[in-house]
């Protein structure tokens, strides 16, 4: 790490609580033992197994309606003709644009140089991971028969053909696909020095073992770090990329149809924010209660939830010009379809889904232009739950109100989702918790070794003293 | 402390990096070379059948029309199994009392048909139909092999839809003139290309481009 570079002009003004990344106070061996403690020594709070078991019963949901799904067919959900994408891809488009967050924090935070993303990146890669997960199971399930899913693979097959390389949801596939593999491979390096930590610290032969397995050998050395840094940054290089383009293909499921409301040029910007927007709204959602129940506040600042606030409220506008676009072209294409499907939504059977998610995605975000609502903690959680919740109808509307009346009025119908659906889409949520409550137990959620590379800059603070107790300031 | 791993855990963990990517490739060409293998395609394994019926026999040796008894092939969708009259038509008389033949007299009397092994089976969601193939010049053999030839029948084409489009792709190399299409012995007395193409031309048959559409067989 090239963190040697003498004073720098931030250490001479004095200590201000609120801009700090990490609360002074700290030395190398107490951020290794409070971290490594939460997987190795602590005792699981009792919090911890009541989350996991809800979660667990949750995924349990899941399972059974995968398996009930299985043995009977998409029947059971609540697509049909002219709805024929439903809450499977509602739910597949919110959990990629979630996952957006985690990569934007590791790749583009990263190469910006923005240090206050090094006591989220973990957890918010580990999100990326799962909620691409989750995400990757609704088209799987939809297909109706996901065993033959490698068809979309282009593979020497017995079929003597290739996937269609002209259709959006080929071009998804291996979005997709990239998309998991670079964010494993991105989790998976930056975690490899500290599992050696974790290697070195545990106890038991079956976790120095696993630990030790997983680290790969690593031992710290300095051509190891050369090289590590070097791979970290070719990666952070290849997934920057990725932020931007995975959500444009999926944008194009859409934009590349001729439904109106769905064949719009804005789409792939409007996406790329909007899953930003989501993504920042999950890591927030996640990070509030993580670093409250296991005492993270030194680690995870008020800094750091201000940041990630101003992040939504960017990207938020954003996406609230993006609604006003879509209004705007509707009028001034003089399209009759265009202008009906605006109508509609403002008027339609499924207006109050409308009228909330511009209530919660637009909102209810101007709060977080006052920097009082930016540094409560309870109002931010709030806040972004309200758009983890606007973001998910904002995907409904786009589904299901250009799909339920186009060019025919012949064809026009309604959708209703069924219970399968919903227990589906829960089930999903509860296997998201549920990786996330063992990624917690078991790995370290914030990088022991990039925290640990921040110290120099907190440690001695000329104006206000050294070593002063942590006392970052929580309103919680 | 002490170390966690052997020494040679550094040489496995080389190995294995190398070897993985050996080892995938090593799969995926096992698995593919599964799927065509006759053990999962059944081509070339002569199926046991009710009865012993010899192609050989009744169509190189006695020299019966394949619509003898596929009496649907010019018609239908489907060629057609010979209901145990057709059987009985000679063997009423010829070997009427050969214990081989007991299934198909336990038939006729009991008005049960035989239980057939079925040796082409399509899967359903393609539509395949006999008559147009048989009327736009795609013999018999073409696709059922030397049939004359078998004993017991075996599938000779995989059925996988390679197979299909092989044909399907470019129909000049495999058709021949309609009357020839029964026959078992043919051979082009011309360049197979040039026959072909004038016999699409003549047939009217579909460019590849609309012979390959999905809905065509995938309907």
């Amino acid at each position: 790490m090239s963190e040697e570079k003498g004073p720098r002009v931030e250490m001479a003004t004095p200590f201000d609580p609120r801009a700090a990344i990490l609360a002074p106070g700290h030395t190398y061996a107490s951020i290794t033992d409070k971290i490594s403690a939460l997987v190795l020594t602590r005792r699981t709070p009792r919090g911890w197994f009541l989350g996991f078991t809800i979660a667990f019963l949750l995924l349990m949901l899941l399972l059974f309606t995968a398996a009930y799904l299985l043995a009977t067919g998409v029947g059971i959900w609540g697509v049909t003709v002219p709805v024929g994408w439903g809450f499977d891809i509602i739910n597949f488009v919110w959990w990629i644009g979630i996952g957006h967050a985690g990569t934007l924090i590791s790749a583009i935070l990263l190469l910006l140089r923005q240090r206050w993303r090094t006591s989220i990146n973990r957890f918010a890669e580990a999100m990326t991971l799962f909620a691409v997960a989750c995400a990757g199971l609704y088209p799987l399930l939809h297909m109706g028969r996901p065993w033959l899913f490698y068809w979309l693979l282009p593979y020497p097959n017995t079929m003597g053909t290739w996937p269609q390389p002209r259709s959006p949801l080929v071009w998804d596939v291996f979005a997709i696909t990239t998309y998991a593999t670079v964010s494993f491979l991105f989790w998976f390096i930056g975690l490899i020095p500290d599992l050696a930590t974790l290697r070195d610290r545990a106890r038991r032969r079956f976790w120095r073992i696993l630990y030790g397995f997983l680290a790969m050998g690593w031992r710290g050395s300095a051509r190891h770090w050369a090289r590590y840094e070097m791979a970290y940054l070719l990666l952070a290089g290849l997934a920057t990329p990725l932020v931007v383009s995975v959500h444009t293909v999926v944008s194009f499921d859409f934009a590349i149809s001729i439904i109106p409301g769905w064949h719009a040029t804005i789409f792939p910007p409007y996406f790329v924010a909007g899953a930003i927007y989501s993504g920042f709204a999950m890591v927030v959602t996640l990070a509030i209660p993580l670093r409250k129940f296991y005492e993270l506040e030194d680690f995870i600042t008020m800094k750091h939830l201000d940041n990630m606030a101003k992040i939504m409220l960017a990207t938020g506008l954003i996406v609230g010009y993006g609604y006003m676009m879509e209004a705007f072209m509707a009028w001034y294409s003089g399209n009759p379809y265009e202008r009906y499907m605006i109508l509609n939504r403002l008027r339609g059977p499924y207006a109050p889904v409308y009228w909330a998610l511009l209530v919660c995605n637009v909102g209810v975000l101007q709060a977080l232009w006052s920097a009082r609502v930016r540094r409560n903690v309870r109002a931010l959680f709030a806040i972004a739950l309200v758009v983890n919740v606007g973001m998910w109808l904002e995907r409904f509307v786009i589904v299901v109100t250009s799909l339920h009346r186009d060019f025919l009025p012949s064809s026009w119908g309604m959708y209703r989702p069924t219970i399968f659906d919903w227990t589906m889409f829960l089930g999903s949520i509860g296997l998201f918790l549920t990786l996330m409550f063992l990624f917690i137990r078991l790995l370290p959620v914030i990088s022991i070794f990039e925290m640990r590379a921040l110290l120099p800059e907190t440690a001695p603070t000329p104006g206000g003293g050294t070593m002063r107790p942590a006392e970052a300031p929580t309103t919680s | 402390m002490a170390q966690i791993f052997h020494r040679s855990t550094n040489l496995i963990a080389r190995v294995s990096i190398l070897g993985a990517v050996f080892i995938i490739a090593a799969v995926t060409w096992a698995l593919a070379a599964l799927n065509r293998s006759p053990y999962v395609t059944q081509v070339g394994v002569a199926r046991e059948q009710p009865v012993p019926f010899s192609h050989k026999h009744h169509v190189k040796q006695l020299g019966i029309d394949c619509r003898y008894c596929h009496t649907s092939v010019e018609e239908g969708r489907f060629a057609g199994i010979p209901p145990t009259e057709t059987c009985m038509t000679c063997h009423s008389q010829i070997h009427a009392t050969s214990p081989m033949l007991e299934p198909v007299r336990e038939s006729w009397r009991t008005n049960r048909p035989i239980p057939w092994t079925r040796v082409y089976d399509l899967p359903d969601f393609v539509y395949f139909d006999h008559s147009i193939h048989v009327k736009k010049g795609v013999a018999c053999v073409t696709c059922h092999g030397p049939v004359d030839e078998m004993p017991l029948v075996w599938k000779a084409s995989t059925l996988h839809m390679e197979w299909c489009l092989e044909c399907h792709r470019q129909p000049e190399r495999y058709i021949r003139p309609r009357e020839y299409v029964f026959r078992t012995d043919w051979a082009p007395r011309e360049d197979q290309r040039e026959l072909g193409r004038r016999l699409v031309r003549e047939y009217k048959i579909d460019r590849p481009e609309r012979l390959t559409d999905c809905s065509v067989c995938h309907r």
